[in-house]
């Protein structure tokens, strides 16, 4: 028999919040993690605006010790193992390092690339003949299971332990490859989440492709804007999510606190057919997506009360509203309450998903839909599919029973997941 | 430069990597890093880079082999030295 998956740990390391009480009052005020660069300027890029978590080193040495900290410099990683042990210990579990391997917990730990900043020095030492001189992390971290291989050892974790990359679906698909294996009965529990560096290295692809906005440089604060008429491009963000995802009765047996249910969800490809390009979604598999996630939840497109969107800021959100109009058969006025944190923290790439889901679980479980910023000026094409009181810029207190979160990524990837409001 | 000063240099070095205190706090030249100190064999090579910098010389692959404990890392430093 499949297995009910609740939700019982949250982690987040976001540019307008460390931490989910932080990133909580972030999400209800409107804060914008985005600030100016100096360092972007200087090397000439066109975006010199981003969000980065603030993370002192006191905060590192917390979850670090001096001898990991010794050379590191993968600012993912970092994230990742923050946002992981943060979500552990709010789930109520223990960290031991002396203890028992934990058998029953996995772990999937998405990202796009690992430690960038780390594989540039390495990098300029082989070039310059000095290959031996590299010492001993280089591989560690820059592996893309990097993140997976350091938070499984701080948490002694014996089920299956990995990392997907799905461009910036991967944090939505590692919640759903985590959700199936607690489901079919491989595992109690799994962390599951995504992390993705800051800075240009990661970024500088992206600015190359003229796909992040240029218009912003001196209103930072302004610069994300989606599903608004003076939308530019996206700005790039970074940090990390991480959940605790549980069976349903592992979570009632140790009476630990449920955030919220998953009922369900879907991950697909639009194969780059049908207007589907490397970059740009197929149309038909986006809304077939969201249709079987609707399906394999047990639920109907009625049932949903907030989406939280992909939404980036480019000229793909009106395309996205009218896809979730498709899909969902709703519109207009009948359409659900939606909902952008891209607004306050820019793209974050491969950690996009998993923040997002930490900020869905969060409203559903404080019932408040967040403010969309930036977008006093809703994009006409949107306005014309639903109403503009669907996009909120100001917080809202609304009884929400089931959100959906959905995350679209390069290579024409999909994931959408269905979250329930948990009653006990 | 005598033995003295140089297991104090050596120990400077050591001390990140080390993860059993009370051996480090009784180190001595039979001291052995893995099997004592249960220093990471990964981090020897780092332990390696750190005295090629300290001392301003150079350690080759054979070097590394031989350099399993305190009194092999002072004679193989010491060789070095006088070259």
């Amino acid at each position: 028999m499949s297995k009910r998956v609740v939700i019982t740990g949250l982690g987040v390391v976001a540019p307008n919040g460390v931490g989910v009480s932080e990133f909580t009052d972030a999400l209800k005020n409107g804060t914008s993690g985005i600030s100016f660069h100096q360092e972007l300027k200087d090397l000439n890029f066109s975006c010199q605006i981003g969000g980065i978590p603030k993370v002192t080193d006191d905060l590192k040495s917390e979850y670090f010790t001096d001898l990991q900290l010794r050379g590191f410099n993968s600012s993912g990683i970092l994230y990742g193992c923050i946002a992981g042990v943060d979500a552990w210990k709010d789930a109520g579990l223990q960290i031991d390092s002396n203890g028992d391997v934990d058998y029953e917990t996995g772990l999937i730990f998405g990202t796009g690339t690992s430690g960038v900043e780390k594989f540039r020095e390495a990098i300029y030492k082989l070039d310059d003949g000095n290959v031996r001189r590299l010492g001993s992390t280089v591989v560690i971290q820059t592996m893309a299971s990097g993140v997976s291989a350091y938070l499984s050892g701080m948490l002694g974790l014996g089920n299956q332990v990995t990392t997907n990359s799905s461009a910036c679906t991967t944090g939505t698909e590692s919640l759903l490859m985590g959700y199936d294996r607690i489901k079919s009965g491989k595992a109690k529990r799994m962390l599951v989440g995504s992390c993705s560096d800051h800075g240009p290295y990661i970024w500088g692809g992206f600015d190359a492709m003229r796909v992040m906005t240029y218009k912003h440089n001196d209103s930072p604060e302004e610069g994300s804007r989606p599903m608004s008429a003076s939308a530019s491009g996206f700005v790039p963000g970074s940090g990390a999510g991480a959940l605790v995802l549980e069976s349903l009765d592992s979570a009632l047996e140790r009476g630990a606190h449920i955030y919220a249910e998953v009922l369900g969800g879907e991950v697909n490809s639009g194969g780059q057919r049908q207007g589907g390009t490397l970059t740009a979604p197929n149309p038909e598999a986006v809304q077939r997506c969201i249709k079987n996630a609707l399906k394999h939840s047990g639920i109907t497109a009625k049932d949903i009360d907030v989406i939280n969107g992909h939404l980036t800021a480019t000229s793909k959100d009106a395309l996205e509203i009218e896809n979730w109009t498709k899909a969902l058969g709703r519109q207009h006025k009948d359409f659900p309450y939606i909902n952008a944190t891209k607004s306050l923290i820019g793209h974050c790439l491969a950690s996009a998903g998993s923040i997002e889901c930490v900020a869905s679980i969060i409203q559903l479980k404080e019932q408040f839909v967040a403010p969309n910023i930036n977008c006093e000026d809703l994009h006409e094409d949107i306005a014309n599919l639903i109403d503009s009181s669907k996009v909120p810029t100001q917080i809202i207190e609304h009884d929400i029973d089931v959100i959906a979160k959905a995350s679209f990524g390069f290579g024409d990837v999909n994931a959408c997941v269905l979250f329930k409001r948990f009653i006990a | 430069m005598n033995n003295d000063e140089l297991i104090t240099k050596l120990k400077t070095i050591i001390a990140p990597y080390i993860q059993d205190e009370e051996a480090f706090k009784n180190l001595s030249e039979d001291t052995d890093f893995v099997k004592d100190l249960k220093i990471n064999s990964a981090n020897l090579v780092d332990i390696i880079l750190d005295i090629e910098d300290e001392f301003d010389i150079r350690l080759e692959n054979d070097d590394m082999e031989k350099m399993l404990d305190v009194k092999s890392a002072m004679a193989i430093v010491t060789s070095k030295l006088n070259k």
